[in-house]
């Protein structure tokens, strides 16, 4: 490998070296990484069942009843969840667009979506190649939009039982003699906290509520009440019973009733508002230059969002342009799922089996969509490298390299994956390595093979 | 799992017995503490009900518990039937429970809440450490690793300048000791990675039977196996001290006497798992269980709550004065609400802290409120937790 920016292109902006890649970047490492944004393709696999299906199935096997829903979920998550994350862990580690892999992960984690909702689990992957991935490069409105529109997020965030207390369900609820609150406020909390403004982007509880009401009734067609006879499908439906009426005020803005089209204007504002400019900004220069943040960087990015209305391409190309994302050799440590893919890339192994792929991730803790709360996973080297958690890397490289066909040399192999970064400590620690294989877990294992 | 890793044989093993043996003999104390924290919000009012409130049935239509399986214990309060479980010990007083308790924390995000929990400063990241481990600091272990996380990584609370041990479950085969140790020479300019393998390196491993917890984890045999491999660790007479189990999915706002059914019985097997595995050193024990913050008092449309502020705290352990239910209960009246809507925080989670740190592990009082809760001297600790001060 020629240098170290070369090393920052395939590691901090793609996923790992591959064998040949630093060939084909040649002399131009910034460039090689803009050519990747490119708004017209979705990056990731084609084909795939479609969330509305996989929905549709499971809710109606809940409907007859509790074995029919185990044995449904068993087969689904067979059937299609797992293949579809062999899938996409090898579109990761196949792609000669890396980068925008990495955004679609980053805005995947972003806006999580977790399998501990059992129900919505086998459609995550679906959810993420409908609202996620076709906008990796396009407006952040759309995408903000196309996640809290989608059944996953209303399923998983449970937007689909809030009920308006003013709409006529609510009344009816109320009349009943219930005190209950019936409205929920999950998904608008966090779209608040986390999905845009942030936890101090300045909305108080009451936001919080006038968003939920904004929002009440979006629901989708796998969820039916008692009384609701209508067949199930698996794609959006705003129920206007649960609607709450009149208008609602957020963030200090009064949206005039409006129904189903009252949260889209709402999310359009927050989509551009300055809070959630900064909130993300931070969140990408923390990704992209260090686990704490620069404010100039920062300020820089959020600058280019508020100015470009939320054009991810922009935002992306900004991310290149800042000269301290070169700066660093090393500042991040790549996630579980991050570490799994660059381990398969750096040896040629571009149609990993599902068993090299699915046992690694799940043994590290970190199986794609199973993230323990809607915040997503962390992304600062204290959620990836403590004890155990490292112990159990090198457990898996070491036993990796040894199913390896003996054809890597290893100094070549060193020089070709960390060789501009690569310390004393770590070429000593090859050249001394009592077999070709151990040598290969040495680089595999090596600090700065772990970081970006 | 005893055999796992096993490279700590030999050589190793006879530096760790020989250092085990100077650190038993300097040990800094023979009280052990547990720390559980339940992620996502445990609903105080699920757990351990007031039945006797006049106001809880009309603010929880179909998510109140009938007086007839909750488990009585004044005829006030009582508990979820799935802690069923741990009726024997608040009988024989190792049971201690704190109503409309919390953090000083009132904003009801997940995130700030547990960053605030962990971090002891008073304020959501107000501080990089977390507040146990810089008490385990005024333990004055010297090299010897008193606080142990249990899960692959080390959770905030147990972050900082103390060197901590982890323990989790595994399947990979152990590399050899050749290897670890050429790992551990080329690491030695990394200190972030030099320091995780050292210590991953170190300390004993749990004894732990596999028995039926075989096939797929779920996320409680996760913790129940975590729990046993606590006890196990904690019961030796040069083990760590002080330990943190974390359980998740605590986040209710939907469905939840099925999910808090199944929850709060996991919740109980491992409190029995840690009074089983640490035997004779219960009775130096406490465990206390927490969440980031408490639920609405109202239910939701959806079976379930949403997040609110006093939750609950339990006590358990042979240290413990229990049998009783302790503090202050504001009732769920419309005047006593937090914003109308969340059980007020009436009783400090720090009071217990460092009634905890002070009345059990023997922490000073000074030390405390310099070192682990700085900004915390308006909440005293609570007196009269432990049978003895």
């Amino acid at each position: 490998m020629r240098d170290v920016a070369t090393f920052i292109a395939l590691n901090r902006f793609g996923l790992g070296a591959v064998p040949g890649a630093a060939e084909a970047i040649g002399g131009d490492p910034r460039g090689w990484v803009a050519t990747q944004i490119d708004r017209r393709a979705a990056p990731g696999t084609a084909g795939g069942r479609a969330s509305a299906g996989v929905l549709a199935e499971m809710h109606r096997a809940a409907n007859e009843g509790p074995e029919q829903l185990r044995a449904t979920a068993r087969r689904l998550y067979a059937g299609v969840f797992w293949p579809e994350i062999v899938a996409r862990a090898r579109h990761a580690i196949a792609t000669e667009q890396p980068f925008a892999e990495r955004m679609a992960l980053f805005w995947s984690n972003q806006f999580t979506v977790s399998r501990t909702r059992a129900i919505v689990g086998p459609a995550i992957p679906a959810y993420e190649r409908e609202a996620i991935r076709p906008y990796v490069f396009g407006r952040f409105a759309d995408m903000l939009k196309a996640v809290c529109r989608h059944p996953c997020m209303l399923s998983y965030l449970d937007n689909i039982v809030s009920i308006g207390p003013q709409s006529d369900a609510g009344r009816r609820r109320l009349a009943s003699g219930a005190d209950a609150r019936t409205l929920n406020e999950n998904l608008a909390r966090e779209i608040l906290e986390l999905h845009t403004i942030g936890v101090n982007g300045g909305y108080g509880q009451q936001d919080v509520i006038e968003l939920a009401k904004a929002i009440s009734g979006w629901s989708h067609g796998g969820f039916r009440p008692p009384q609701d006879s209508r067949p199930v499908h698996g794609d959006f439906e705003f129920r206007p019973v649960f609607h709450e009426p009149g208008p609602k005020t957020v963030l200090g803005r009064t949206y005039a009733e409006a129904g189903a089209d009252e949260g889209h204007a709402i999310l359009d504002d927050l989509a551009r508002h300055p809070a959630t400019a900064q909130h993300l900004a931070t969140k990408l220069v923390r990704h992209f230059i260090a686990d704490d943040p620069p404010a100039d960087a920062v300020t820089r990015i959020a600058r280019v969002f508020l100015a470009s209305d939320g054009d991810l391409a922009a935002v992306s190309r900004a991310l290149i342009d800042l000269d301290a994302v070169w700066r660093e050799k090393l500042p991040k440590v790549k996630t579980h799922y991050e570490f799994v893919v660059a381990v398969h890339r750096a040896v040629g192994n571009a149609t990993p089996r599902a068993a090299d792929v699915v046992p690694p991730l799940q043994t590290l803790g970190q199986p794609p969509f199973s993230a323990p709360s809607p915040q997503g996973w962390g992304d600062t080297a204290r959620h990836w490298i403590a004890p155990e958690a490292l112990l159990r890397r090198i457990e898996w490289v070491r036993s990796f390299a040894g199913s390896l066909p003996a054809t890597l040399h290893p100094a070549r192999f060193l020089d070709d994956v960390i060789g501009p970064v690569a310390g004393d400590g770590t070429r000593q620690g090859v050249a001394r390595a009592p077999s070709g294989d151990a040598a290969i877990a040495l680089v595999l294992a090596s600090a700065e093979f772990q970081r970006r | 799992m005893l055999e796992r890793r096993s490279f700590l044989a030999g050589a190793a093993a006879l530096a760790a017995l020989a250092s085990s043996r100077a650190a038993f003999a300097a040990a800094p104390t023979d009280r052990r503490f547990v720390l559980v924290l339940l992620r996502g919000g445990l609903d105080g009012l699920h757990a351990l009900s007031p039945h006797g409130d006049q106001d809880y049935r009309r603010r929880r239509p179909t998510l109140a518990l009938s007086p007839d399986p909750v488990l009585d214990l004044d005829g006030y309060f009582g508990l979820h039937p799935a802690l069923g479980d741990l009726m024997p010990l608040y009988r024989a007083g190792e049971l201690l429970l704190v109503p409309a308790a919390a953090t000083r924390y009132r904003d009801r995000s997940h995130f700030d809440g547990q960053n605030m929990l962990e971090n002891g400063s008073g304020k959501p990241y107000g501080a990089e450490d977390g507040w146990l481990n810089r008490a385990i600091l005024g333990l004055n272990g010297g090299d010897r690793r008193l606080g142990l996380a249990l899960g692959p990584a080390v959770p905030l609370i147990l972050q900082g300048p103390a060197r901590v041990r982890s323990w989790s479950d595994s399947d990979l085969p152990a590399a050899d000791e050749d290897f670890l140790a050429r790992m551990t020479v080329a690491y030695q300019h990394d200190p972030l990675f030099a320091a995780a393998l050292r210590d991953a390196r170190g300390g004993a491993k749990p004894a732990v039977a596999m028995g039926d917890m075989a096939g797929e984890p779920r996320p409680a045999q996760v913790y129940i196996k975590a729990a046993r491999a606590a006890a196990d660790l904690l019961a030796r007479p040069d083990g760590p001290r002080v330990a943190v189990l974390e359980s998740q999915g605590w986040d209710t706002h939907f469905a939840q006497e099925r999910r808090l059914t199944e929850l709060l019985g996991d919740l109980s097997r491992g409190l029995l798992e840690l009074k089983r595995g640490l035997g004779e050193a219960w009775r130096e024990t406490v465990v206390m269980v927490v969440s980031e913050f408490g639920r609405t008092a109202a239910e939701n449309g959806s079976r379930g709550t949403d997040h609110g502020t006093g939750g609950l705290a339990l006590l358990a352990g042979g240290a413990v004065a229990g049998g009783r239910i302790v503090g202050d209960w504001p009732c769920l009246s419309d005047r006593a609400l937090y914003e109308g809507r969340d059980v007020l925080a009436a009783n400090a989670y720090e009071r217990l802290f460092k009634a905890v740190l002070i009345g059990h592990l023997g922490l000073d009082l000074g030390f405390v409120e310099d070192r682990v809760f700085p900004a915390s001297r308006a909440q005293s600790p609570m007196n009269g937790l432990f049978r003895r001060a």
